[in-house]
């Protein structure tokens, strides 16, 4: 069964036409990527999944069932965690604080155990678990982002642009846990501009341009495809 | 450790409400019974302004409310024929004790900040400032008005003198004990979450609305409270006495206690009031010794006002920012669940 199936996607911002009809699938264990140059739509579909943006036509199905009517709540309660871009962790919060609200849909007794798994996944968080979100640099609040996506034990994780603004060296452990996680069966659908790393990640990828699937394929296959970049430079693909 | 806060909080209450009135002489007891309503107001506007940042400038409105409806509901009978000849049957036969006046009135105050709350708090912003706001002048209109309920714009009187010192005491522990057991909750947790970042609020699974609309009606009830309190302790108001004065009073020391803290919410309100009657008392002039300092008056005024900026300046976070004392969060902070500064007034952030 398909993880996650978007077809004919349209999203409108005003008069704004942000998606025009996307269809693209992730099955699940799978990692997929999303590409695209600035405004190509990336981070709209990963908004219209999680519900925060609602589509204008087309449908979305997260394992077999529908999800275009549901509300964001909904939606994080079906298993899928939308780690959003810009990082937007609770400043004003603690750490822990923020890992105890990505479990807010959740009512079982294994959300402590959850919290230490993430401090032994990003033991930087550990150091700082009783310090405002809104003081750690960058690369933590990326890491608590992340951690506080995980801690709803999604199905499918929603990743957009977890490299954006870091320094080199902190991107490559972000990726580097990333790997971790799809080696223990995660799936993921990641946005990103870094093509060289995603590829290098995905199993498959889509690239986006002006609100469609302008190429899709095998991320090995993709890797060093001139068709990837001219997608970006805005010629014919 | 676990009844640490109710401790504290009893032996206050029988401190000021046993030894107070005999100890203390009747000016400092008005200005405790004053400062003690003041905290009940302004930690429960700290709720929905500072810990759920949706910023209300309604907060009077909720306290004429409270007021008139507590009012209405203990006046004798006899002054009711004489004072409000109009009310319809049902109120013009009761009269209530303090206590069950003062819960109906907190509830009507809860109930009607639903009721506005529901389409309010979507909103967000400096807009749900301006609608609070609106709602404020309306309340007044309202209250100027409705004639056979408050007598209009005339002054509201007879009301009972009931409050003292003992149930301000009482009701602002009750007050601060319910609002940080709250704060500090999972539904705390949520509502600071919609205030840092709805978008990621909603994406982990918040659902904003009844988060703010708890914060506000919560809020609102302790505001009815606060006003019925007040209303037995001026004895006489009108609709003006609840109006744009009280709400920058509020503001201010909300503000420069430190929004987000009800540690700062009871620290702003008592600097206001304790720097606003010494200042008032030395405008008078006063000798030091051979040196005579002669009355100027209205220097109070803007030494305060002075001193409102100099805050501002240096703390724009408020006196305590977000910081509370371990007993307001009732431990919770040593499992790494609150904030996490226990340092208190004027430290700096980590």
């Amino acid at each position: 069964m398909k993880a996650l199936e978007l077809q004919g996607l349209e999203v409108a911002y005003g008069a704004v036409r942000a998606l025009k009809g996307v269809s693209l699938e992730v099955y699940p264990g799978e990692v997929v990527t999303l590409l695209g140059a600035n405004g190509a739509g990336k981070s709209t579909t990963l908004r219209a999944i999680s519900g925060l943006v609602r589509p204008r036509a087309g449908s979305i199905s997260f394992m077999g069932e529908p999800l275009t009517r549901l509300s964001p709540v909904q939606i994080v309660r079906r298993g899928i965690a939308h780690c959003p871009e810009g990082r937007r962790v609770f400043a004003g919060l603690s750490v822990h604080e923020n890992l105890l609200l990505g479990a807010s849909g959740r009512r079982d007794r294994g959300i402590g155990e959850d919290i230490q798994r993430m401090f032994g996944l990003f033991p930087i968080l550990l150091e700082r678990r009783n310090q405002a979100a809104g003081t750690l640099s960058g690369g933590e609040q990326q890491m608590l982002a992340l951690a506080r996506a995980l801690m709803s034990r999604p199905k499918l994780l929603l990743l957009d642009e977890p490299s954006l603004g870091l320094a080199p060296l902190v991107v490559r452990s972000i990726f580097g846990t990333l790997k971790a996680l799809k080696a223990a069966g995660t799936t993921i659908l990641l946005v990103e501009q870094n093509v060289n790393l995603a590829l290098e990640l995905a199993d498959r990828a889509y690239v986006l341009r002006t609100g469609q699937v302008a190429l899709e394929g095998q991320a090995k296959e993709l890797q060093g495809d001139e068709r990837v970049a001219r997608a970006y430079l805005g010629g014919a693909a | 450790m676990k009844y640490a806060r109710l401790v504290v909080a009893l032996a206050l209450i029988g401190l000021l409400a046993g030894l107070g009135p005999h100890v203390l002489p009747e000016y400092w007891v008005r200005v405790l019974i004053v400062l003690g309503i003041n905290i009940i107001l302004v930690s429960s506007l700290g709720l929905s302004n500072g810990f759920t940042g949706v910023f209300s400038l309604g907060h009077p409105g909720f306290v004429a409310l409270g007021a008139y409806v507590s009012g209405i509901l203990t006046l004798e009978l006899t002054k009711k024929g004489a004072y409000l000849p109009d009310l319809p049957g049902f109120l013009a036969g009761v009269q209530l004790p303090f206590l069950p006046a003062t819960l109906i009135a907190g509830v009507f105050c809860a109930l009607v900040a639903v009721v506005i709350g529901i389409p309010l708090m979507r909103l967000s912003g400096n807009y749900v400032s301006v609608a609070t706001l609106g709602f404020l002048v309306i309340v007044n209109v309202v209250l100027v008005n409705a004639e056979q309920f408050t007598r209009g714009s005339r002054t509201f009187t007879g009301i009972p003198p009931y409050t003292d010192l003992g149930w301000v005491a009482g009701w602002a522990v009750v007050t601060l004990l319910v609002l940080s057991r709250v704060a500090y909750s999972p539904l705390g947790r949520a509502m600071r979450a919609t205030r840092d970042d709805p978008i990621a609020a909603q994406a982990v699974g918040i659902h904003i609305l009844p988060a703010r609309l708890m914060a506000f009606a919560l809020g609102a009830f302790f505001a009815g409270v606060g006003g019925a309190l007040y209303g037995h302790y001026l004895v006489s108001f009108s609709p003006a006495t609840f109006y744009v004065a009280m709400l920058v009073q509020q503001l201010t020391m909300l503000v420069l206690g430190g929004q987000a803290s009800l540690t700062g919410a009871v620290v702003g309100v008592s600097a206001i009031t304790l720097l606003s009657e010494v200042l008032r008392n030395l405008e008078r002039g006063f000798s030091l010794g051979s040196l005579q300092v002669p009355a100027v008056f209205g220097a109070s005024q803007i030494a305060l006002g002075f001193i409102f900026i100099l805050v501002m300046v240096y703390r724009p976070q408020g006196l305590l920012g977000d910081r509370e004392l371990p007993l307001v969060t009732g431990g919770r902070v040593a499992k790494g669940a609150g904030p996490v500064y226990k340092d208190t007034v004027g430290g700096g952030r980590t």
